[in-house]
């Protein structure tokens, strides 16, 4: 077991066999999303309260679910790297951060967006599931901001496993702000105790676009894995080997 | 055109589809367009290594 996943964190391995992976997650994460997304905007009924302004929730919430994901993976990265030595775990940690961004600032977006007619504003400062949200942009932000401050990439990849991992304490605080302190946010929906509070016609749209936000971010984030350990591997035999081969290894 | 107005709320739907549309299309260019900047510098020091031995 211990060799089969040494033997899946190899640098090499791991180059090569995310290469053949990024298609199998990258179509079917396109397909679930356009599914999602006319199933979501034309198939499902429209909410009694929210009439049609709901169906922003489609790409509201999945971009906020992976906002989270990549946030832990980055963390779990940062941490197995510090614990193990893995060159493979920091690689992760330093592809998931722009990805992750880029997540959370689509949902603080869309979020926003959504806000402006339900809530009659764009922007609610004691808003926790806002703020939390936020300061996760922030703490991806400062990360990525660690890793170019700092030349030498152990050291770069040592600092920002710590920020990492203290920022998780603000995961916790994301996903419970709603269920501690009063929020303009609504409570678990999905993850509710007796079985997701949505009709069929809304839920499955909604999965769907789950599903697919994160099969694409896995295809992505697959993409600059590749790109990190080709960066961190430069020096090595096996680089040299894939870039003098014919056709080279792209 | 009724599906689309989105019952007066189309400019605040269509602009959250549309904005996650950049964001996927962006990220994607993004981590090609490295990928391709990283491979390159990689390519041509490997290769000026090669000539000069």
């Amino acid at each position: 077991m211990w060799k089969f996943f040494h033997h899946l964190t190899s640098p090499p391995h791991f180059y090569r066999l995310a290469a053949t992976i990024i298609p199998w997650l990258a179509f079917p994460g396109l397909v679930l999303i356009a599914y999602g997304s006319y199933a979501g905007l034309f198939v499902a009924p429209e909410d009694y309260q929210q009439g049609d302004a709901y169906r922003i929730i489609y790409v509201h919430v999945p971009a906020a679910y992976v906002s989270i994901m990549a946030y832990v993976l980055m963390a779990v990265g940062g941490g197995c790297g510090l614990i193990w030595r893995l060159k493979l775990a920091h690689a992760v940690g330093a592809a998931a951060a722009p990805l992750g961004a880029a997540f959370t600032f689509l949902a603080l977006a869309t979020g926003s967006i959504w806000g402006r007619p339900m809530w009659g504003t764009w922007w609610e400062w004691g808003d926790p599931r806002l703020m939390s949200e936020l300061i996760m942009l922030f703490l991806y932000f400062g990360y990525m901001a660690l890793r170019a401050a700092i030349d030498e990439t152990a050291k770069a990849d040592k600092a920002s496993a710590v920020l990492a991992l203290v920022g998780v304490v603000n995961v916790v605080i994301v996903h419970y702000s709603v269920v501690w302190w009063n929020s303009l946010h609504q409570g678990p929906t999905l993850l509710k105790k007796g079985g997701p509070g949505m009709d069929a016609d809304m839920l499955y749209p909604l999965l769907a676009m789950i599903l697919g936000f994160t099969l694409v971010f896995g295809a992505l984030l697959a993409r600059r894995i590749r790109t990190e350990v080709l960066y961190r591997e430069r020096r090595t035999r096996w680089v040299r080997e894939l870039i003098l081969a014919p056709g080279g290894g792209r | 055109m009724e599906a689309l107005g989105m019952g007066g709320y189309g400019a605040y739907v269509w602009s959250c589809y549309g904005l996650t549309l950049i964001v996927l299309v962006l990220s994607n260019w993004q981590a090609r367009a490295r990928h391709k900047r990283v491979y390159r510098d990689i390519e041509v020091r490997i290769k000026a290594l090669e000539d000069r031995q």
